[in-house]
């Protein structure tokens, strides 16, 4: 959205730091206070509006400047940075359209709790509200899906409007901050005292005080009830991940004997391969896990909020199950699920305090062995399985690539069948390795996130298991990672259609396919055509310097993925399968985990 | 059910937006709504009145919670609160009508602010029953235009009206 003719970037003279110099200009200031932050990295898309700030960037030693191909792509790299770490991601765009295009990110970003600062330029002042060029209100159009927003008005302020943005992105329930600073602002200067004096504002934000702490009667109320329940399950989520609870949350499993079972979320949040995982549940979740809440006793759940994918129909969703929800966000008390012990606390304060009162107390495990007697034979009789084929199955290749990259990899999505079998095939062993959009669920996070992940953790393996819908959707970010050195590789699943709106049309709309092909509808490519195969995904890559490959027989598909993994570069790996497989088990929306679907039994193909 | 809800924010630009964004991204109403800044110019207090179920005023009270810019948020109960609403009334009255308007606004202790050959406009001070029933002793006369500022209200440490 590069409204003016950019110079190609020089490095000129560092940043000064504000308090040495006698004058400095907003844009300098702005990002003198993004390095105090702490920030090591912006994903930014130039334009008229915020071309200033990145003149100020090409001066910074400390920060790097990643230059994404859409603003979309530098919103969901932030996601990615953001997941992977835990800091605020920080994305930049122009006004108008760079800003508008970052507006799905945000929501993304408030929907699973992602701290990330959102920056965009403004028209200048005497602009607003006058249909200027490139002005659209990003302050209105951002309000309800932010957890907080500025419209900086004045170059004085941006020091503490900074530092309140980070802590705010990054602390209590996480989310997405947006600055929104006008070009007058980051061009006017600002000297003296009277920067002093903005350096070293304190923030003012009487209204927010993020973390809550259970009380001892509140966790002890819940002991008496594990103390005496007889089919317990904890319900572990993104809290756990966020609240960085994972320590405390095995401790509390081990301490009682529990058994657990996570959101997608959550995942990472409590090893996959441990003797009381059920793995994950919800709507196409593992069958142990969603009967094991289906049919508890007593409900534990830690910083989840019950969200439809999870519940089904609500109303027989754990129907004789006593409650209790610790929650570091008192609006999820209640919400979707009325419970008998809402805990408004900070996870991992009251997870750590519970294990505490267990040990002080002298508390008794309960004899639970029916009951995970019972759960431990659901796992066994119903593990995520698929049947076999002559062709990739692609729950079979994402499997393969759990076994080549030995279950250690970072793995990104995009949004549809693949994403659940991406979870399904892949275990997590640990916390912020499974980053996908769950919450708004949108097609073409996988490879900016893959991107931004790999930025903030260049040791780690980062792949992108993604289909060829949702690829599509962000296929530009192909050049960021060429142009800024990122080596990501992608699992592409091409299965020619929309796999999973094709697995609902099969199953409730009799397999009528209403805009769900990709591929040519009348000569359709596949894993017996390939020569018919739209688009020419090798090809494309070789067009943007990717290295590809192209595998469709079984028999090449292990050493297909070794080479993707061991190539020292970004690489994109077109997996042909078969669009027929149904991702199961399944449990249709408004149904409940009794009525779950565990066996594929397609419609009309 | 009807609930009066008072807020104490940030006297700040864009919080009344993400107050009333909170209200009608959930489909309420609002019924009155009454904003001004308190004796510390920092804040804020705004008083709304909304109908809607208890469950569902709950979790928006929540919400507002969790603004921000949002630092207290009460939802006023039966008896626990005072409240008055101010209203401007420009009413038809030539000739004699004009002294029996003068008669009833002397009962309800409203005041005449201002007079011409037509019309008067009338101020009036009181809680939702006085307001309703003045309104109703008013309106054979031809109530021509209408100003309320919405209910305020302040919770009260004692339940006795005076």
């Amino acid at each position: 959205m590069s409204t003016e003719t950019l110079q190609p970037a020089t490095q000129s003279t560092p940043v000064p730091a504000p308090s040495a110099v006698t004058s400095i200009k907003g844009a300098d200031l702005f990002v003198a206070c993004l390095e105090r932050e702490g920030v090591d990295v912006i994903f930014a898309y130039p334009g008229g509006a915020s071309m200033e700030i990145h003149q100020s960037l090409t001066r910074s030693s400390r920060i790097r400047t990643i230059l994404p191909r859409h603003e979309q792509g530098c919103g969901f790299m932030a996601h990615g940075y953001a997941r992977a770490t835990g800091k605020a991601g920080v994305c930049m765009a122009t006004s108008g359209p760079g800003a508008t295009n970052l507006v799905t990110c945000i929501a993304d970003a408030i929907m699973d709790s992602t701290p990330m600062i959102a920056i965009t330029g403004q028209v200048k002042q005497e602009f607003i509200g006058k249909s200027a060029f490139q002005e659209t209100d990003v302050f209105g159009i951002t309000l309800p899906i932010v957890k907080h927003s500025y419209l900086i008005l004045k170059i004085e302020d941006i020091p503490r409007i900074v530092k309140e943005a980070f802590y705010i992105a990054q602390s209590g329930r996480p989310g997405p901050v947006v600055l929104d600073l006008p070009k007058d602002v980051q061009q006017a200067t600002i000297s003296g005292e009277a920067l002093e004096r903005a350096m070293a504002a304190e923030m003012d934000i009487p209204g927010y005080s993020p973390l809550p702490k259970a009380t001892d009667e509140e966790l002890l109320a819940i002991l008496d009830e594990c103390a005496r329940a007889t089919r317990p399950v904890i319900y572990s989520g993104g809290g756990i991940i966020t609240g960085d609870a994972q320590d405390e949350l095995k401790e509390f499993a081990e301490l009682t004997g529990f058994p657990v079972t996570t959101t997608l979320m959550g995942l990472g949040g409590f090893e996959e391969d441990h003797p009381q995982s059920l793995r994950w549940f919800g709507m196409h979740g593992c069958v142990a896990g969603n009967w094991a809440v289906c049919e508890s006793s007593l409900l534990l759940t830690f910083g989840a909020r019950f969200d439809d994918r999870i519940t089904g129909a609500i109303a027989k969703f754990a129907p004789e199950a006593t409650v209790a929800h610790i929650d570091i966000d008192k609006s999820e008390h209640h919400k979707n699920k009325v419970v008998q012990y809402p805990v408004h606390s900070d996870v991992k304060y009251a997870l750590g305090r519970l294990n505490e009162l267990i040990k002080e107390r002298g508390f008794q495990k309960p004899d639970i062995s029916d009951w995970t007697g019972k759960t431990n034979g659901w796992m066994e009789q119903y593990p995520f399985e698929f049947e076999d084929s002559p062709h990739i199955q692609p729950q079979f290749a994402i499997q393969t690539l759990y076994e080549e990259t030995k279950g250690e990899a970072i793995i990104t999505t995009g949004v549809g069948q693949h994403q659940m079998w991406a979870a399904q095939f892949y275990k997590f062993h640990q916390p912020r390795s499974f980053l996908s959009s769950l919450g708004l669920g949108t097609m073409g996070f996988g490879l900016p996130a893959a991107l931004g992940a790999k930025v903030a953790k260049p040791d780690r393996i980062v792949v992108d298991i993604d289909g060829d819908g949702s690829f599509m959707m962000n296929v530009q970010e192909l050049a960021t990672a060429i142009m800024e050195k990122i080596p990501v590789k992608i699992l592409l699943l091409n299965n020619q259609h929309l796999g999973m709106v094709v697995q609902w049309e099969d199953i409730l709309y009799e397999g009528v396919r209403a805009q769900t092909i990709l591929g040519h509808p009348d000569n359709l490519g596949g894993p017996e055509k390939i020569d018919s195969l739209y688009p020419n995904w090798p090809q494309i890559a070789e067009g943007f310097g990717v290295a590809c490959k192209r595998v469709w027989k079984k028999e090449d598909l292990r050493a297909a993925i070794r080479e993707m993994v061991d190539h020292d570069g970004p690489y994109l790996l077109d997996v042909v399968v078969p669009f027929t497989e149904h991702v199961m088990p399944f449990i249709p929306a408004g149904l409940s985990a009794k009525e779950i679907l565990i066996k594929s039994n397609p419609g009309a193909k | 059910m009807r609930h009066t809800l008072s807020v104490l924010v940030e006297n700040k630009f864009g919080v009344l937006a993400r107050v009333a964004g909170m209200f009608s991204g959930r489909g309420f109403n609002i019924d009155t709504l009454n904003v001004a800044p308190t004796h510390d110019p920092k804040y804020s207090r705004i008083t709304a009145t909304v109908k809607g179920d208890s469950q569902q005023l709950d979790q928006c009270i929540k919400q507002l919670h969790k603004l921000i810019d949002v630092l207290e948020v009460s939802d006023l109960g039966q008896g626990q609160f005072a409240s008055r609403e101010l209203i401007l009334l420009k009413v038809a009255g030539d000739g004699g009508k004009r002294s029996e308007i003068v008669q009833i606004c002397d009962i309800f202790r409203a005041k005449i602010i201002d007079v011409s050959q037509r019309s008067v406009i009338i101020e009036l001070t009181g809680n939702q029953e006085k307001v309703d029933a003045f309104l109703q002793m008013i309106e054979p006369f031809g109530i021509k235009a209408m100003a309320r500022t919405g209910i305020a209200a302040l919770e009260r440490n004692r339940k006795l009206e005076l």
